[in-house]
């Protein structure tokens, strides 16, 4: 199970993986300015060259840069199939995805050689699209298990049971998340609005450095939208780096990203303010044809 | 979740071949010679000091069993055994007579195990925990070494002994009970117990007496090349209550040793017996090679009417598993349960299930049994209902669910069913599932390390049957999960 693909090819890729910096079209005349280039000052949390990957045979991810500071929101957005779940999923380690060049690091430390449960330790949480099932274990031993785990792994202390019910009652409410809801097996049983409220609830919990939440906002009503949108706009931090990937603008209306990022065939082709948010939501995705990228 | 970190740090301290219990308690002991024959039989009889009744009992048994042949209809498969390679009676050299005489290796080894053997220190270690008492008959190879709180139990009028000693002291109980659940010819490894059974316990609940603690019995396989033939009996008179819990351990070595057990429970009118085990046996190592053949016939007998018995297993030992506790529903509104927990990983092989068998009116059984697959081994549940012609109203709840881990193993489920009368009403649901490799990268998405994410995911997978485990045990058991699922994912 633990499996650590690409870290070869990565080495072997080496530092000369910057011959694309180039090549970006239109993404490089919009980057904003402010915080995003203080980099001398801001240390970037999260900082993506020339990355590459693939499942099987199939290139997904075709010399994606992406640099994210400290304290920002950004929003990726693009058609279907342009790789924005696939960069969720390298980026939390997932088996199966080799990253055959390119680097990713995360707070200065090379993410893609930690096994998934090191990033998730490290600050990497991904909200996922399709929240999983686990019967017969209780949202709430999970919650607990999860966070002991990570704590463990970063020499802390273990939290207590009454200090782990005071945070959960903390928290839950908020989140519309019920007694009930805590007592059942994890995601068992829950509407689609309630799975992605418990991700928040969890991520609420965990405290991460770096949020990916993935297409969050599908499957959800407005209200429960709004309600998501709360859960993660309390965790903006100054120390927290939140990536938002999503299919549609509605979203962006609640969460309101620093900077947007338009992605297509495996690469970020433009960047822009929330504005490019709404500028998509007019044109649509038609104008990254064939030749956009 | 603390319990499964423990398990985590458990794993992490174990050696590549995992099984903690596999040291040998270096002892002198006394072996009768090996191999089966009159004179075996005879010498184990006379160790025991048994009266003449006994030594015929178990020689009809060997005369009988001479004229059988090994089982074949089970799904496992291992070379031939040859039963004259086996010793039938080993005993540590110097019996002890009391708890203070006990070989203070033997007290170590059971100290090792978890196992307190001294009263004040098993007094110690409940203040510790906050648990109820548990009184513990030690059994080592052949004989039973020391038994616990059995002054205690005596005021409430509890007999729990080894049985080696009930034939002496309460000839009359055994006579009536003994092989009365399981005939002396009931099954190949049956008989063959009954000819050569050494120690094992004996309780007897008085008529409307409330065990007032946990009874338990732990058995340890030390010495090389030999069988274990336990014999257990355990009878609830009317109105009684007693949970018995079991467990098994033995050294890690390169040949098969052998385990075959009878384990008969008698409940009378109103009674309830709860009979718990967490079997453990040498497993075998990682290619196969050595581990516990575990040829076990237990079975309960819902004697009176409104009587219980409780079957609840955790089997995650042995490298072959050839088990089937049973329930004979005879009293009207009798119930039987039967809750499993079968883990195999390597090159185990299990072939385990129960059997429900309704004669009486308004008789209900439930079989929760979950089988775990990873490795190489290969998982059987094996289950019969029946209901008799006369069995009016019988009720039968069965589900099982299977977990597989990787794809080298198998789970297999062989239920029969048959109903005479007309009324009985049978469910069956069974389900087999593989841990997704989406739930393990949900758990380590959110920090939990491999095993630790295996051993959430199959805890939450037999939760239903971990219930059914007295608290202490349920814990254990949890533990073991994690444990014998080590190496399962990599």
């Amino acid at each position: 199970m633990r499996q650590r693909h690409g870290v070869d090819a990565r080495h072997k890729a080496g530092h000369d993986g910057f011959q694309n910096d180039a090549g970006l079209g239109p993404a490089a005349l919009t980057f904003p300015p402010g915080p995003a280039v203080a980099h001398q000052r801001t240390p970037h949390m999260l900082e993506i060259k020339n990355l590459h990957a693939r499942i099987g045979d199939n290139e997904i991810l075709k010399g994606l840069d992406l640099t994210i500071p400290a304290g920002e929101v950004h929003a990726i957005m693009g058609p279907n199939g342009s790789g924005k779940s696939t960069l969720s999923y390298v980026l939390s380690g997932k088996p199966d995805y080799e990253v055959t060049e390119g680097t990713a690091t995360f707070n200065g430390q090379d993410i893609l050689a930690l096994a998934p449960e090191e990033r998730a330790a490290a600050g990497v949480f991904l909200a996922f699209q399709y929240p999983i099932e686990i019967p017969g274990v209780a949202n709430m031993q999970f919650l607990r298990a999860a966070m002991n785990a990570q704590k463990k792994a970063r020499g802390e202390e273990e939290i207590s049971t009454p200090d782990f019910l005071k945070l959960v009652r903390a928290k839950a409410p908020d989140l519309g998340i019920t007694q009930d809801m805590l007592r059942r097996g994890v995601n068992v049983g829950f509407s689609g609005g309630e799975k992605k409220r418990n991700e928040i609830l969890q991520m609420a919990l965990l405290e991460p450095k770096l949020c990916i939440l993935d297409e969050t906002d599908s499957g959800l009503d407005i209200d429960a939208l709004k309600v998501v949108a709360q859960g993660v706009n309390a965790l903006r931090a100054p120390d927290r780096a939140m990536l938002v990937i999503t299919h549609y603008q509605r979203l962006l209306d609640h969460i309101v990203p620093d900077v947007v990022h338009v992605m297509h065939k495996g690469r970020i082709v433009r960047s822009g303010g929330a504005e490019l948010a709404l500028e998509l939501e007019e044109s649509g995705y038609a104008a990254y044809g064939q030749d956009a990228a | 979740m603390p319990a499964v970190q423990e398990t985590v740090e458990r794993v992490r301290a174990l050696d590549v071949d995992q099984y903690k219990y596999g040291f040998v308690t270096d002892i002198e002991s006394e072996k009768a010679p090996k191999g089966l024959s009159e004179d075996t039989i005879r010498y184990i009889s006379a160790k025991k000091n048994e009266p003449e009744w006994m030594l015929e009992w178990r020689l009809e048994a060997y005369r009988r069993w001479l004229t059988m042949v090994e089982p074949t209809w089970a799904r496992v498969s291992y070379p031939k055994i040859d039963f004259q390679d086996y010793y039938y009676y080993s005993q540590p050299k110097a019996a002890p007579k009391s708890i203070d005489e006990i070989d203070p290796e033997i007290l170590k080894t059971y100290e090792k195990l978890g196992i307190p053997l001294r009263e004040r220190d098993a007094l110690l270690g409940i203040e510790n925990s906050g648990g109820s008492k548990v009184a513990v008959d030690a059994v080592f190879d052949s004989v039973s070494v020391a038994t616990t709180f059995k002054a205690e139990l005596a005021s409430a009028g509890v007999i729990f002994m080894p049985i080696s000693e009930a034939i002496r002291e309460h000839p009359d109980l055994v006579k009536t009970y003994l092989g009365s659940v399981v005939p002396v010819s009931d099954n190949f490894y049956a008989t063959l117990n009954s000819a050569v059974f050494s120690d094992g316990s004996f309780v007897y609940i008085p008529k409307g007496v409330r065990c007032p603690m946990e009874l338990s019995t732990y058995f340890r396989i030390n010495e090389r090349n030999t069988g274990q033939f336990e014999r257990t009996l355990i009878i609830a008179d009317e109105g009684a209550y007693v949970s018995y819990l079991e467990g098994c351990t033995a050294p890690q070595r390169d040949e098969n040793q052998l385990h075959a057990a009878v384990v008969e429970l008698v409940a009378l009118k109103d009674a309830q017996i709860k009979y718990s085990t967490v079997q453990n046996w040498y497993p075998g190592d990682k290619d196969g090679k050595g581990g516990i053949y575990n040829f076990v016939t237990k079975r309960g007998d819902c004697r009176g009417d409104n009587s219980k018995i409780s079957w609840t297993q955790v089997e995650t030992g042995s490298a072959i598993t050839w088990k089937y506790p049973s329930c004979i529903l005879r009293g009207d509104n009798s119930q039987g349960e039967f809750y499993s927990i079968a883990i195999s990983n390597g090159y185990q092989q299990v072939d385990s299930g129960t059997k429900m068998i309704h004669l009486g009116k308004n008789t209900s059984s439930r079989i929760i049994s979950k089988g775990i697959a990873a490795g190489h081994s290969e998982n059987t549940y094996r289950g019969q209902v029946s209901a008799h012609r006369k069995a009016t109203g019988a009720r039968n709840f069965t589900n099982c669910d299977s977990l597989l881990i990787g794809d080298q193993c198998g789970a297999h489920t062989v239920p029969y069913m048959e109903a005479k009368n007309a009324s009985a009403q049978f469910e069956h649901e069974a389900t087999t599932s593989k841990i997704s490799e989406d739930q393990l990268f949900y758990c380590l998405q959110r920090g939990l390390g491999p095993e630790e994410a295996v051993a959430l995911i199959v805890n939450g997978f037999v939760r239903d049957v971990l219930q059914q485990l007295p608290m202490e045990f349920a814990v254990e058991a949890q533990k073991l999960i994690a444990v014998s699922l080590e190496g399962s994912v990599g």
